[in-house]
């Protein structure tokens, strides 16, 4: 570029000015008379396709493992098929009830058929216990209630379908069960997300807040921010000396520490977190030796582990290196020079320090506490080896979904929820900071 | 020069980084105030270490340094006022040039008045008045260096020190940016302590050129000085172009001498730094000082093979083989009734015994 922008200013004469012929439009001709943007794309053209080319195999890759699962998960938070998979003609007919009283009795002959069928199916989503499963959220207890009943169905064989129905069972004798087997009957619902920020459907389908026992999720994501961001701060306040010393020491000196830093990469992380619990733990490492030394008694050992203490410091140390690399990164691109001439027109160390070597550093601070930040607010392995009950953080919640109570449509409602939020965050940070500034080395 | 008018003064003053060798070794110098000294001298030899020295950013071994009269040995660089304009000019590339220029300002709780007042007066010296709000990078190197000029000067220090202020401009650009500094200097009456390994720069700008090598100061002295009459075989190849032709001292007599070369030519030579008959010495000789087809009347009568010739406008280079050595260069001036000369031609040379000096061997 600057070897270009040099020739021009040497070698510039008339005939490379008016070089560009243009045609009656204006616009610039080659001097073969094709069109300058034209034989521009032709010649780059080649160069391009190649090197998409080459970024095709990542393309592919980023499809099938972010694009698509992402996709999937926001499609399965509002998408569950339950009620039409298990109860497919019913859930045509009671969309024409109107919610008073009890829907006709054919819907109650479709409902009752429907269920008989579903009794025989062993296909996975359509069996009664899906239905049951996904009644059951909507009303708590309700489960035992379906799969109780469909035993006892094939005893009706006739109509009046209503009568018997309630002869079976004296709950089924409620419009609730009735109105929630209704929404049910729709694919698509936003249940889930209501469920996610601690609200939900009341018996007259309107929208309240959970009961207070059940209000775990927002304040788990406040918790979550909060630690994360604690997290973040404290791995600043660490990094930045680190990194400064780092990025002064002789390059043999700061490559072996440079490698210290690096260790924890290079150990499973399992191995690193179970480390921490044989340190923290109340019999461990630093209990022991605080009593030894006398600081306090046998009985009064400190809970540092299984809690929210614990996942701060497990994941501080698991972050840190996070911070460091872009730091150092920036660090080491700043002269001596920069601090050495402050001083020299008289700012003191300290001065020279806040005005010239401080403001040059935010590039890598700004990229350092995104990074550690956006990691942290979905860890998920060491809060749930440390973290107690305490200590959980929304990523341990949704993993909980997914793994064990198999409500993968709560789980991915949650996880969309954080998705928004992350995104939202790096809106903002983005505006403040100018993610053009960022420097991850 | 008397030692209590001395400006800035370096007593004895060595340097070690590692404990094993000295990068400066005894160093004394002293500067008056008002004057322009250039420090000379090949890179690694020690240059920028002293200018440290001096600034505070470095210790210095062993040895004291005074500034005006004190010792500044323990006085930490921001108490000090030197302005300093480094290398690669350090301009803070997040302040802009104005706030570059307020920044010394700042720091000694200016005004903000005679702040702006005086930033705008820096600017305008260095031409670039309208420039303030621009970013460093938004520059030329150029103007990258003027602001760097000027922000060593804004607050009014009485020693800057300067660490190869031109080194990143071409050839063009410096030498405009050499006589610019030159005027400041005079018009400011600031003392300048500058460092450059062109010899060139440091011939034109400066009062008195310390030529270092080694750590060592080989020479301080006016540029006419240095040119003229080099103390040692160093300085004489250092500075300027020089013939060196090697031998052996055959008689002394005062400040003359009489050489006898390695293919047995004999020499009449000055005497600078040689001290017993028998030693080995190599002559010194100017290009511009050697004559072709030369008067009777100098002491030194040779010949010459021609073995090139390079035409460069108002003179042309002559390289021939003179009693045993091809690298033999001399400068004949481009006049109308100069002697067409052709290469593999044989012509007689000459030269005064006075322009050749019989120096120490390197
Ligand atoms: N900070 C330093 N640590 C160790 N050695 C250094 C340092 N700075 C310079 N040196 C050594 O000191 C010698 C002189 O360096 P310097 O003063 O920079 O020379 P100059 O400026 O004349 O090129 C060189 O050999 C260099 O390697
Ligand atoms: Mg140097």
């Amino acid at each position: 570029m600057r070897i270009l922008i040099d020739c021009r200013g040497k070698n510039m004469t008339s005939t490379t000015l008016d070089q560009g012929n243009t045609n009656a439009d204006g616009v610039l001709l080659t001097s073969d008379g094709i069109p300058l943007k034209q034989k521009l794309v032709q010649t780059t053209k080649k160069a391009r396709s190649r090197a998409f080319l080459l970024t095709l195999p990542l393309v592919l890759f980023l499809i099938i493992s972010f694009v698509v699962p992402i996709g999937q998960m926001l499609f399965r938070s509002v998408h569950n098929p339950a009620g039409t998979n298990v109860l497919p003609n019913f859930a045509v007919a009671i969309k024409n009830w109107d919610g008073i009283g009890f829907p006709s009795e054919e819907t109650f002959e479709l409902f009752v058929k429907d269920m008989q069928i579903a009794r025989k199916n062993r296909e996975i989503g359509k069996t009664v216990g899906n239905l049951a499963t996904r009644m059951n959220y909507a009303i708590p207890g309700s489960r035992s209630l379906f799969t109780s009943t469909s035993r006892k169905l094939s005893t009706i064989t006739e109509g009046p379908y209503k009568e018997a129905l309630f002869k079976i069972d004296k709950k089924w004798d409620n419009q609730i069960i009735w109105r929630n087997l209704k929404r049910v009957s729709s694919d698509y619902t936003i249940a889930f997300y209501l469920a996610a920020l601690d609200h939900k459907y009341d018996d007259n389908g309107n929208i309240v807040a959970a009961e207070e026992l059940y209000q775990i999720y927002v304040s788990n994501f406040f918790k979550t921010l909060r630690l994360s961001a604690i997290i973040t701060f404290l791995c600043l306040i660490i990094a930045f000396p680190v990194s400064y010393l780092l990025s002064v020491l002789p390059l043999r000196t700061s490559n072996l520490l440079m490698i210290l830093v690096l260790l924890p990469f290079w150990t499973s992380l399992l191995v690193r977190t179970t480390a921490w619990i044989a340190i923290l733990q109340t019999q461990g490492v630093i209990n022991d030796i605080l009593v030894f030394i006398g600081l306090i008694s046998d009985d009064g050992r400190i809970q540092m582990i299984y809690n929210q203490t614990g996942t701060i410091i497990a994941m501080v140390h698991i972050l840190l290196p996070f911070m460091i690399l872009p730091l150092f990164s920036v660090m080491k691109t700043i002269p001596v020079s920069y601090m050495r001439a402050a001083r020299s027109m008289g700012a003191t160390p300290f001065t020279a320090y806040r005005r010239v070597y401080f403001p040059l550093t935010l590039p890598g601070i700004a990229a350092g506490t995104l990074l550690v930040f956006i990691l942290a607010i979905g860890y998920y392995i060491t809060p749930a080896l440390v973290g107690g009950e305490d200590g959980l953080l929304i990523s341990n919640l949704i993993a909980y979904h997914i793994q064990k109570s198999l409500n993968w449509s709560l789980g991915a409602a949650l996880g969309t929820i954080l998705l928004v939020v992350v995104l939202v965050l790096y809106w903002l940070y983005n505006k403040l900071v100018g993610i053009d500034k960022l420097s991850f080395g | 020069m008397a030692a209590n008018d001395a400006f800035v003064r370096f007593e004895k003053v060595q340097k070690s980084y590692d404990g094993e060798t000295l990068v400066v070794k005894d160093l004394n110098l002293d500067i008056a105030k008002g004057e322009f000294v250039t420090m000379l001298g090949p890179s690694g030899s020690g240059k920028t270490t002293c200018l440290m020295m001096l600034a505070g950013f470095e210790p210095a071994t062993n040895g004291d340094i005074y500034l005006d009269g004190q010792s500044i040995n323990h006085v930490p660089p921001h108490k000090r006022g030197i302005g300093m304009v480094f290398q690669n000019y350090a301009l803070f590339p997040h302040m802009s040039v104005a706030e570059n220029l307020a920044f010394p300002l700042q720091v000694r709780n200016m005004s903000k008045a005679e702040t702006q007042e005086k930033v705008q007066r820096a600017l305008d010296m260095v031409e670039l008045g309208i420039f303030g709000d621009r970013r460093p990078a938004q520059l030329s190197g150029g103007q990258q260096q003027r602001v760097a000029v000027a922000r060593a000067l804004v607050f009014e220090p009485d020693l800057v020190l300067m660490d190869e202020p031109l080194g990143a401009l071409d050839k063009q650009l410096r030498e405009q940016m050499q006589y610019e500094i030159k005027h400041i200097h005079e018009r400011l009456g600031v003392t300048v302590v500058y460092v450059t390994h062109d010899q060139t720069e440091a011939l034109t700008m400066s009062d008195r050129v310390a030529v270092f090598e080694d750590g060592v100061i080989q020479q301080l002295s006016s540029a006419q000085e240095l040119y003229e009459n080099p103390k040692n075989a160093f300085v004489a190849q250092f500075i300027g172009e020089n013939n060196k032709l090697l031998g052996v001292v055959e008689k002394i007599k005062g400040d003359d001498c009489t050489v006898k070369l390695d293919d047995g030519t004999i020499i009449q030579a000055a005497r600078i730094n040689v001290n017993s008959v028998g030693e080995r010495t190599s002559l010194s000789l100017r290009p511009e000082r050697i004559e072709i087809d030369p008067p009777k009347s100098m002491q030194n009568q040779l010949t010459g093979d021609i073995e090139e010739l390079i035409y460069l406008g108002d003179h042309i280079r002559v390289r021939m083989n003179v009693a045993g050595n091809s690298e033999f260069i001399v400068k004949v001036r481009n006049r109308a009734d100069k002697r067409e000369l052709n290469e593999g031609q044989k012509v007689n040379i000459g030269w005064n015994s006075s322009d050749c000096k019989a120096l120490d061997v390197l």
